[in-house]
């Protein structure tokens, strides 16, 4: 009788634990039906960057230069760095500035580097090269950007160069009707300009960039790239910009062209 | 017992997934809804963007203007603003993002639900602010009063506060006299990153603009309450109540050439034709383009920047 009165418990122990584990799985599902799908997204077993792209950059985008005009489409008087907050340490650069040295250097690419070039007139066409990593594609000096959505393995820091080692996020936007911004963070860079007239930025140089998208009246649609250059050697303060990019149907007008310290 | 143990589990299991929730909500930021932001505050110019340039006279560089639009330009003359009945006109609505200064927004709150009714960005001297309508109001009619600072209603879209005005009066783009019609509409789109506000104003206007006017700004938080109003007081300025109207002939503005001349600029490019704000037209006058002589005065920082350290030179 005492064994057949254990036997019961356990089996009353055992059908009570079942019946928690429903109840607990049915308020955890109930509940989470009413989150937003970015939440989702999120908890869910790490789908891709591409695949949980709240924003579709992909695309040929053309420069449209309504701002800094006199600084982007020719390049300013040797000395000139107005409305850019150079440091003291900057002047001896800013001054001595030498397109023909820099060519002769093996450095046209100085004013194409990640603190400028999506300030350079030209054309963008934004891919998914795989589906952790954004690449940008400028015709404009003929570079490449890689963003970034997953740490790269390697024990060893990789050599700066022109666009450096960027790491991408998505900002999503917790609300019906979704949306949300690309932020990348660039550094890791060679020293560049950040005007083609020689004003620099060193290799301690941080980006940070939103990528935004916004409607047009006509149907088209506009890339706005909110970017803020950081240099404690030759910025006294965040140089922010905002270049904004119209996409184009097709890549017909894609046209790549080399760095040129000149023009 | 059993229905006991059920009920605590089950109430420990709804406060995780609560504090889990309440923690997603959090994120937003206190007081604000998901999706937006706190747009409230004073927003101060970065002024590290150019779209005046130097204020000279005839200066439409970065815009796509119709041949109506420059005639009108370049027969505009400055002093009318030194007129009586024009010197409190102010600016129109574009002059948010064209003008100096920064933004000081407050939002109006609905006393019984708290929702956000408007937005109110303040007027400075020589401009007249904006109200932000929120509250799913429609436009008036077309032939409503047109103001300086017309009529505009917004929205949340995509994490982004979009704004769209009507009922502009006839008045200017830039400060230099480049026309924008009462039949315009400017689309706004604020976004935050940050400390940092980035307004973008895509201006349409069928009478005076070939492609709609695209310029974007950038504002940072200020932790100091921003104030430029400033009462406008008319005063004699050399012109009498009934004198002309200071104006040229368009083929014959005496400045024509100087910011040409002062930068060495392409003419076409000075007086807003299409193709110069497209990277062709970089590669079109690659070869006849003359850089101006080193620059000797006035070489550095203008605008307003937030100093990290050290003086700026």
């Amino acid at each position: 009788m005492k064994r057949a009165f254990v036997s019961r418990t356990i089996k009353v122990r055992a059908a009570s634990l079942w019946l928690e584990v429903g109840l607990v799985g049915l308020v955890v599902a109930v509940v989470a039906w009413g989150m937003p799908a970015s939440v989702h997204a999120q908890a869910s077993a790490s789908p891709s960057a591409r695949d949980t792209a709240p924003i579709d950059l992909t695309g040929y985008w053309v420069s449209y230069v309504t701002e800094n005009w006199r600084y982007r489409m020719v390049t300013p008087a040797k000395g000139e760095y107005r409305r850019i907050p150079s440091s003291q340490a900057a002047l001896p650069i800013i001054n001595g500035w030498d397109p023909a040295a820099d060519e002769r250097a093996g450095n046209p690419c100085k004013s194409y580097g990640a603190g400028a070039i999506m300030t350079v007139p030209g054309r963008l066409h934004i891919t998914w090269q795989d589906a952790e990593t954004l690449r940008i594609d400028t015709d404009a000096g003929t570079q490449t950007r890689l963003f970034r959505f997953t740490a790269r393995a390697s024990t060893s820091k990789p050599t700066p160069s022109w666009q450096g080692e960027s790491t991408a996020r998505w900002e999503r936007v917790p609300a019906p009707d979704r949306g949300g911004s690309l932020s990348v963070v660039t550094s890791n860079l060679r020293a560049g300009y950040l005007r083609k007239n020689g004003v620099p930025y060193s290799e301690q140089t941080t980006v940070t960039e939103h990528f935004d998208i916004a409607p047009l009246p006509d149907g088209g649609q506009l890339l706005l790239v909110t970017m803020t250059v950081e240099d404690p050697q030759y910025l006294n303060a965040p140089y922010v910009v905002s270049p904004h990019f119209k996409k184009e149907p097709d890549g017909s007008k894609w046209n790549p062209t080399p760095c040129s310290s000149t023009w | 017992m059993f229905i006991h143990v059920v009920m605590r589990r089950c109430a420990f299991a709804a406060l995780i997934v609560a504090l889990g929730a309440g923690a997603t909500f959090a994120q937003s930021g206190q007081g604000v809804l998901p999706g937006q932001f706190e747009f409230a505050g004073s927003w101060a110019p970065i002024g590290t963007e150019d779209v005046q340039n130097d204020s000279v006279p005839v200066d439409y560089l970065g815009l796509a203007l119709t041949d109506e639009a420059r005639t009108r330009a370049l027969s505009y003359d400055e002093s009318q603003k030194s007129l009586i009945e024009r010197q409190c006109q102010g600016w129109g609505a574009a002059y948010m993002v064209l003008g100096p200064f920064g933004l000081r927004i407050s939002a109006q709150e609905d006393p019984t639900t708290k929702r956000i009714v408007s937005y109110v960005i303040d007027p400075w001297e020589d401009w007249n602010g904006m109200t932000i309508w929120m509250d799913g109001r429609l436009h008036p009619s077309e032939i409503a009063l047109h103001t300086q600072a017309g009529f505009t209603t917004g929205r949340w879209e995509g994490g982004a506060l979009a704004a769209h005005t009507t009922h502009m009066k006839a008045g200017f783009i830039r400060k230099t006299g480049v026309p924008l019609s009462d039949e315009a509409t400017i689309d706004w789109r604020f976004f935050r990153h940050g400390n940092v506000l980035t307004v973008l104003m895509v201006a349409r206007d069928p009478v005076y603009l070939v492609e709609p006017a695209i310029i974007s700004k950038g504002f940072r938080l200020s932790q100091m309450p921003l104030d430029y109003r400033d009462p406008c007081a008319p005063g004699f300025e050399g012109h009498e109540p009934g004198d002309r109207v200071p104006h040229f002939a368009a083929d014959q503005n005496p400045f024509l050439d100087e910011f040409m001349k002062l930068y060495h600029l392409p003419r076409e490019a000075v007086l807003g034709y299409r193709e110069t704000l497209y990277p062709e037209y970089r590669k079109k006058i690659k070869d006849t383009y003359t850089p101006p002589p080193p620059c000797t005065a006035d070489c550095g920082v203008a605008g307003n920047f937030v100093r990290r350290r050290g003086p700026t030179p």
